[in-house]
């Protein structure tokens, strides 16, 4: 195993950084910088389709899916090579759900062009047969790994896995749920059957790396992020550590607002970035990746810049 | 064929040429989204018509509200906790009564649960989603008498006005229960008790573990809120009343 260096970069003012991470790019990367793919997230938007008011007493005017679709596309503009993806729990949260059974979210994600989501528990909320009901409404697809849907309605309609190519590089994503039993009416997830995720994405980040041969392989995480009081409960912060060859986990389920990526070592001592933005679209988690020839990375080094 | 020739070439030069990518460098942040983004013109006008029909229903009046409710109105009882308690109660018994063939005795939800106050004047569905944001649904749950005392310790101790119906409890000063009687009678040995209240409580929410292994479990498929819109529908005013339910001596 080749010992990569990573520098990894911590600034305790965001918004001072940016600038910085901004000059810093102008000044040595021209010469060096080859591809640049760029991993945009959100995570349990709960049908949050309008913005929170002026008076809400904790996010006022904040979120909203038509400023997301702005920020979006003017991001596809600057860089083409922009995947967006969803960590699940679409569903559920406003009348619009209750309405139109998420009808509407599927069609504006659509809208915005989103490449990718895996499924949370409350995207059974309407049951397994209420998901299925909504699929014409989505043109992109869903991944999960731990999920056997082979005795239900959602049967072939979800994958474990799914791979983009942008500018040539391949990008392995594949999606992770949480344990449904006891969180979900068995009556709405029917025969779903849940694997262990942590088996399974070791698993997953094998065939993606060593059988796909993907240059990034990401997870989509339902999972949650960490359990403080149950810390033997499957979370990203452990898989993180107990697997390999995964580049991001961006996860969902806990409505942690993280204010930015978590940088965790891997089972190999390498870094995985950890991302999740809270609930209700008032985040977006923005990740991304410059790449090099190989030598000049082992050369170099690999630097992360949070 | 001939035409084939210089593509290949070129794709062969191409991929002979091409080093092996690897993430030298990753950037991550978040970006908040504020009133600063302009909106998505087609996006906000695509949303429009879904959100006028939601804003008119969300406006249907369905009830009089005689006075500001609020669950801190009293101490261990409040008029809004009675109301849904009571309400809850109310609209479940003959849903499982055509189930069950048996009668709901107790009512038990949480103080956390109540999401929002009422205030005095017309109730619309609006306000069935504010005091009620969550998809919590109904459950009854029949409990030993042993549970039953377990739940009426666990309301002295909580000292937190938990709304209830079909129980009346009465505190000694110190909190300590001074009595306690379902549908007006004491908490029978060998007995079981059936106590309506919400999947999220019987899961162990709150702590409330006396409900989490019953003697059988009835899930009634019935939302909160929409037990809460049908009862406002059938009152043209709502009672708001403290009635001495739950009170220390």
């Amino acid at each position: 195993m080749m010992k990569r260096r990573d520098f990894i970069q911590h600034s305790l003012a965001t918004s001072a950084f940016v600038t910085l991470g901004g000059l810093s790019l102008q000044s040595f990367t021209v010469s060096s910088a080859k591809k640049h793919i760029t991993i945009l997230h959100t995570n349990d938007v709960h049908s949050h389709i309008d913005p929170f008011g002026a008076n809400h007493p904790r996010n006022p005017n904040q979120g909203g899916a038509a400023r997301r679709a702005t920020l979006v596309s003017k991001i596809r503009k600057e860089n083409p090579n922009t995947l967006l993806l969803d960590a699940g729990d679409i569903f559920q949260g406003t009348p619009y759900f209750n309405y139109y059974g998420g009808e509407l979210e599927f069609k504006l994600m659509s809208m915005m062009k989103y490449d990718l989501a895996t499924i949370g528990n409350h995207d059974f909320d309407n049951g397994i047969d209420g998901l299925y009901k909504q699929l014409p409404n989505a043109n992109f697809e869903f991944v999960s790994a731990n999920y056997d849907f082979k005795n239900t309605v959602m049967d072939t309609h979800v994958k474990p896995y799914k791979i983009f190519v942008k500018d040539g590089i391949k990008i392995g994503i594949f999606g992770l749920g949480v344990k449904l039993e006891g969180l979900v009416d068995k009556r709405m997830y029917k025969e779903t059957v849940y694997h262990d995720p942590i088996e399974f994405a070791q698993d997953m980040s094998r065939v993606l790396k060593e059988e796909e041969k993907c240059d990034l392989v990401i997870c989509l995480s339902h999972i949650g992020y960490n359990y403080k009081k149950n810390p033997e409960r499957p979370s990203d912060l452990i898989l993180a550590r107990k697997t390999k060859n995964i580049d991001l986990i961006i996860g969902g389920h806990t409505h942690t607002f993280l204010p930015k990526p978590t940088i965790e070592k891997n089972i190999d001592g390498e870094s995985v970035l950890v991302n999740q933005v809270g609930a209700y679209g008032i985040y977006v988690g923005r990740i991304d990746f410059y790449f090099d020839d190989e030598k000049n990375v082992i050369a170099n080094g690999k630097s992360i810049i949070v | 064929m001939k035409r084939f020739i210089p593509l290949l070439a070129l794709f062969l030069a191409f991929s002979c040429a091409k080093e092996k990518q690897d993430v030298s460098r990753i950037e991550g942040k978040r970006i908040n989204i504020t009133d600063s983004i302009a909106a998505n013109e087609e996006i906000e006008a695509y949303i429009q018509p879904f959100r006028e029909r939601i804003q008119e229903d969300m406006q249907k009046v369905l009830s009089y509200a005689p006075k500001d409710m609020h669950k801190r109105d009293g101490e261990l009882e409040t008029t809004i906790g009675n109301l849904m308690a009571d309400f809850v109660k109310l609209q479940s018994e003959p849903v499982y009564k055509k189930r069950t063939g048996k009668s709901i005795d107790i009512c038990l939800l949480n103080h956390g649960g109540i999401r929002a106050p009422i205030a005095k004047g017309p109730i619309t569905t609006q306000t069935a989603f504010n005091v009620m944001p969550f998809e919590n649904s109904i459950v009854v749950a029949e409990l030993t008498a042993e549970n039953v005392h377990a739940l009426v310790n666990y309301l002295a101790e909580a000292k937190r006005a938990h709304p209830i119906a079909g129980l009346t409890i009465k505190l000694n000063n110190d909190f300590t229960v001074h009595e306690a009687l379902v549908n007006g009678k004491p908490i029978e040995d060998g007995k079981t008790y059936t106590v309506v209240t919400s999947d999220y409580l019987q899961h162990g929410g709150d702590r409330m573990y006396f409900l989490q292994d019953p003697v059988t479990l009835e899930v009634l498929d019935y939302k909160i809120r929409n037990a809460m819109i049908d009862y406002f529908k059938t009152v043209d005013t709502i009672p708001a009343k403290l009635d001495g339910r739950f009170v220390k001596l």
